[in-house]
């Protein structure tokens, strides 16, 4: 993988804290995100992962710390300056999260329909709908139904959903969960094409070591509610840490 | 004796955190649905649904309770020999009372669960995140239309009951008694006045906003799994119930004052 730390950064957390009551679940979390990389966040379940994910794109409130997404304080912006924001940021679901009440072109078109400010007011949404739906292979499903497709195809149409605002950064939270292996490998290999097509940054939540290793240009391992060490995927499954080696096995 | 009175305090702690998330979340209606953007594609869209979509089921209520109210009175007015104003007595009860909250009571069934399983459902499939990280509010896409579409429906559904009833009403007076279309409708809005029409129709206003309220309100704040979504949808039927006699008895009490006055 291709060394990319030099890069401009994109995203950066600085000592994130939050708690549920007394359960500490992010207790100083640094991150840094670089232009064009793909970092990959692995952690045990309930370790914070997606807390920390849901923090950077304001769907949860920080108890404290620092959290700048292309030079923004997420945490002192308006509403409307978040909106706008969020168009620059795609988010990838772990259970895909599609509009069930609307079909996949309608899902699609949702989030076109509100940033005319981004698009302007586009009349024929189509060929954005057909773009987005050709780089995920799936042109054939426009017209269906949420509850027509298998797994898979939910998680790919998400991934058309998101790409269709052309966002700068994706984060994926648990992209490979509940796949069988070979969609898993599928949808990795989407993942990989469509950062090189579309040049983006990526955040990527993960347990699955296959998707870290094919994937990462860089890894945090997220432990105690810290970032307890971070490096490539050869330098931390080489590690003799009892603890980081836990994840490797 | 001790545990029992602990139990009764959190029990009415409970509620009462509950009745200030649901004002904080009526009062969340009215900041957000001042400002733009507004989502009337939405607002209609909920507007037909709500309406067309349950004008058969208080149509077909409305009509039987006026065949059934006219049947059962019968009786008893004739014992008096007073069968001639049965007219007046039907359309005097189902436009003051019967009417409003027959059709309440079937709206929050059949509207009322049915926003609070869809919004819960959206909630723990992620959905409503989805729509806010896409830079929608979710709260002026899904909350706003849906309670403004029942406070603007519900008066509506209400009429056509009304008007569905007194029907039934005069096809029972016209098969027992011959009572012509024309006499029985004279008779009808001979008794009516303004001051029956208007504090009803006024409080029906209130029971679709109790109605879109209280569905958003547990429907929104559904709590995680499949259990939750079951829950939301039958507390949002039972909360709405026992808000709708509560406005019922407010709105008799206030109108009772003006008609003093």
């Amino acid at each position: 993988m291709e060394n990319i730390t030099n890069h401009k950064t994109i995203i950066e957390i600085k000592n994130l804290h939050k708690a549920f009551g007394t359960n500490k679940v992010l207790d100083g979390f640094n991150l840094v995100l670089n232009e064009g990389e793909n970092l990959v966040v692995m952690g045990k379940s309930g370790s914070g992962k997606s807390v920390m994910i849901k923090c950077l794109i304001g769907l949860e409130a920080p108890d404290s710390g620092s959290i700048l997404v292309m030079n923004k304080e997420i945490n002192t912006l308006e509403r409307e300056v978040i909106d706008e924001l969020r168009t620059e940021i795609g988010f990838l679901f772990q259970g895909s999260a599609l509009y069930d009440s609307m079909s996949v072109r309608e899902n699609l078109e949702f989030p076109l329909r509100r940033h005319t400010k981004k698009f302007g007011k586009i009349k024929n949404t189509t060929p954005l709908v057909l773009e987005a739906l050709e780089s995920v292979g799936l042109v054939s499903a426009i017209d269906l139904m949420p509850n027509e497709l298998s797994g898979g195809m939910k998680r790919r149409i998400a991934l058309a959903r998101t790409l269709i605002l052309k966002p700068k950064i994706i984060l994926y939270d648990e992209p490979t969960t509940g796949l069988d292996p070979i969609t898993s490998k599928e949808i990795i290999l989407l993942m990989k094409s469509i950062q090189k097509k579309y040049n983006t940054s990526s955040i990527i939540i993960t347990h699955d070591v296959d998707c870290a290793k094919a994937i990462a240009n860089r890894m945090i391992l997220l432990i105690d509610g810290i970032n307890y060490i971070e490096g490539t995927f050869e330098k931390l499954s080489s590690s003799t840490d009892p603890k980081v080696q836990a994840f490797f096995k | 004796m001790n545990k029992y009175f602990t139990n009764i305090i959190e029990v009415i702690k409970s509620f009462l955190k509950e009745v200030g998330e649901i004002a904080y979340f009526a009062g969340r209606f009215f900041k957000e649905f001042l400002f733009s953007p507004y989502e009337f594609k939405e607002f209609l869209r909920q507007c037909y649904y709500m309406g067309n979509r349950s004008l058969f089921l208080v149509g077909v209520t409305g009509f039987i309770i006026g065949l059934v109210f006219t049947l059962q009175s019968r009786p008893t007015l004739q014992e008096f020999g007073a069968v001639s104003w049965m007219a007046s007595m039907v359309s005097v009860s189902i436009i003051r009372e019967i009417g409003p909250i027959i059709t309440a009571l079937i709206c929050a069934g059949r509207i009322g669960s049915g926003i609070g399983a869809e919004l819960g459902s959206m909630k723990v499939t992620e959905q409503i995140d989805a729509m806010e990280v896409s830079g929608t509010n979710p709260f002026k896409y899904l909350v706003i239309t849906r309670i403004l579409a029942t406070t603007l429906m519900l008066p509506l559904l209400v009429i056509f009951g009304d008007v569905l009833a007194i029907y039934g009403s005069y096809l029972v007076e016209n098969i027992k008694d011959n009572v012509s279309f024309q006499l029985y409708f004279n008779q009808v809005f001979n008794i009516l006045e303004y001051s029956d029409i208007i504090p009803a129709t006024i409080k029906t206003f209130f029971f679709g906003f109790a109605i879109g309220l209280i569905g958003c309100y547990k429907g929104y704040n559904c709590k995680k799994g499949t259990a939750g979504v079951g829950k939301a949808a039958n507390a949002a039927v039972v909360y709405t119930s026992m808000l709708l006699f509560i406005i019922d008895f407010i709105a008799v009490f206030v109108t009772n004052i003006f008609y003093k006055m």
